[in-house]
């Protein structure tokens, strides 16, 4: 089942110099495990492929039923150099929610993930 | 033996709200009023106002904020700890005098290095780039301020001596919160865990309202209040637990959820917190709602600090400009992108130079890129978004007359230029390095 971060799963980002992070949240804690099982470093440098120049670092806090995403290049320099609006990486985090993930069925009917809507 | 100590934190950077300091004394009992003025750029800012004036130099912010709440503070109800030293932690204490005489100022000083910059080098401390690994050489001659993040200590000692407001230059943000909490307790330096815990409840409240409801996207909607919104307040114990709460009739909202949106901003490897005093494990950290408005904070591990201090050095790194036009409906976004090439085109033929020209559609595509999507196709307008960088000002210059032409010149359905011409910038950019600890020598004054 395809199933979007956004439904499941809450954020913020922030920056320190040209690297933006973005901590993920399960909205729930026996949600947690999806995010960790499925959300591989991999799947968010591709998901960031062409918005990014550098690597994708991840990080496990199951106390806080987080993760922690370091998402290098990402800013155009960062700080007062960049010129973007997003200067300082404050919305990256609702960019990495709209990444869409495959859950097997068993697994997402057994903990009451919300489908994600059609595309 | 005191049980417990709150610290309020009123402010999350220069330029926050005016009044949250008096609201969070005002709204019911804090023994500390934390102040946090001081981002990476800020330091930069204040040393050009310092050159301009021996005066100036820190966040001016600050003495309105200590005339806000300054009789619970000459009685000696509420201390103050604050990094709105800047790059002048003298100059500020100096202002603050002026407001009563009574007054016990801590001053901190010594993060200062732009004076033994080139002895620090000439000695072998390359201050190479955190990042890039770059000597400090690359751009020496263009640095503009250099300081040490501070730990806790200098400012523990100043509130041992009595301070009733305690002024720092760059500190690092969490030991303003940590300090009082520790002095409180008499925790020592190397309770590792028992500091670090001081570290995070920093770290939660050094955004102001970031932790207590703003900004926060879980449940958005139904955060009461953000008109009135509850500056977040940290009920400590002398075991390292804390409690993150807000004044009672409040705005906002202290929950699970909105202090773990603090606790990840910013976030890098949450197993090593670096500080000067102390490494903070955040996956040590255990929450729990315990009441409206209250979580309780415990569990934190810490460990013992590297032989470094971090220094944030800024430097001028060129110039840039950023204008915008709006389009409107039909076909907003292509007549913007066709207002963009016709604008390229012209900075091309007027041979212009720039390290970097960046276009955004605001509207479609500026903050998500290509994740947003094709656009809807219908969009009521779209804001075309240009910004340059370079070394040369002169081009920088030339870009910003270049942009109002195409109201007449360029595609149609063209608005939103009232404002003018773009302002160029000259850019301070901030170069993160590490120090020797030993060669920063801290000094506290109580005056």
């Amino acid at each position: 089942m395809h199933v979007r971060l956004l439904d499941i799963a809450h954020a913020r980002s922030g920056d320190k110099g040209d690297t933006a992070n973005v901590g993920l949240i399960a909205n729930r804690v026996d949600w947690y495990p999806v995010l960790r099982d499925h959300l591989s470093v991999e799947r968010v440098a591709a998901h960031f492929a062409g918005v990014i120049s550098g690597p994708v670092q991840r990080f496990e806090l199951p106390n806080l039923s987080a993760l922690n995403f370091l998402l290098h290049g990402a800013l155009d320099g960062g700080g007062t150099l960049s010129l973007k609006t997003d200067a300082q990486g404050k919305v990256f985090s609702t960019a990495l929610l709209r990444l869409v993930l495959d859950v097997p069925n068993d697994e997402a009917k057994r903990l009451g993930l919300p489908p994600a809507p059609p595309p | 033996m005191t049980t417990s100590v709150r610290v309020g934190g009123g402010q999350g950077f220069w330029g926050d709200a005016l009044d949250a300091p008096s609201r969070l004394v005002q709204g019911g009992p804090i023994d500390y009023l934390m102040l946090d003025y001081l981002a990476e750029v800020t330091m930069s800012i204040l040393q050009k106002q310092k050159e301009r004036d021996p005066n100036l130099g820190y966040a001016r912010d600050f003495i309105g904020a200590v005339e806000s709440v300054l009789g619970a503070v000459v009685d000696g109800r509420v201390r103050i700890v604050a990094n709105a030293g800047g790059v002048n932690p003298r100059a500020c204490a100096a202002a603050v005098r002026k407001l009563n005489e009574r007054l016990r100022i801590g001053v901190v000083t010594g993060d200062d290095l732009l004076p033994q910059l080139d002895q620090l080098v000439a000695q072998g401390h390359t201050l190479a780039h955190m990042e890039t690994g770059e000597p400090l050489s690359t751009v020496r001659d263009r640095v503009l301020s250099a300081n040490a993040y501070i730990g806790a200590a200098p400012i523990r000692t100043a509130l041992a001596r009595g301070a009733n407001i305690v002024i720092t230059g760059r500190s690092t943000d969490t030991a303003l919160t940590m300090a009082p909490i520790a002095e409180t307790f008499g925790w020592r330096a190397d309770d590792y865990d028992r500091l670090a815990a001081g570290i995070v409840a920093g770290h939660i409240i050094e955004c102001g309202a970031q932790c207590s409801g703003g900004n926060c996207l879980y449940d958005w909607r139904t955060i009461p209040d953000l008109a009135d919104v509850g500056y977040p307040i940290v009920e400590a114990v002398p075991d390292g637990s804390f409690v993150v709460t807000k004044h009672p009739k409040t705005g906002g909202r202290v929950s699970v959820e909105t202090v773990t949106e603090q606790l990840v901003y910013e976030m890098g490897d949450p197993h090593q917190y670096i500080t000067p005093d102390v490494i903070a494990d955040f996956t040590t950290i255990r929450l729990e709602q315990i009441g409206p408005d209250r979580v309780r904070v415990s569990g934190i591990k810490g460990a013992p600090p590297t032989d470094k201090l971090k220094v944030s050095i800024a430097y001028r790194a060129g110039f840039k400009a950023v204008g915008t036009l709006v389009y409107a409906w039909p076909e907003a976004l292509d007549k913007a992108r066709v207002a963009d090439r016709v604008l390229r085109e012209r900075l091309d033929r007027l041979g212009l130079r720039f390290d970097k020209v960046l276009t955004e559609f605001v509207g479609a595509s500026a903050t998500h890129g290509v994740l947003a999507g094709a656009p809807a196709p219908d969009l009521a307008e779209v804001q075309l978004r240009v910004g340059v960088r370079g070394e040369r000002r002169a081009d920088v210059e030339r870009f910003t007359r270049e942009l109002a032409p195409l109201v007449l010149n360029g595609p149609p359905s063209v608005t939103g230029f009232a404002g003018g011409r773009p302002k160029v910038e000259e850019i301070v950019a901030y170069w993160p390095a590490l120090i020797d600890k030993r060669v920063v020598h801290t000094e506290v004054e109580v005056v």
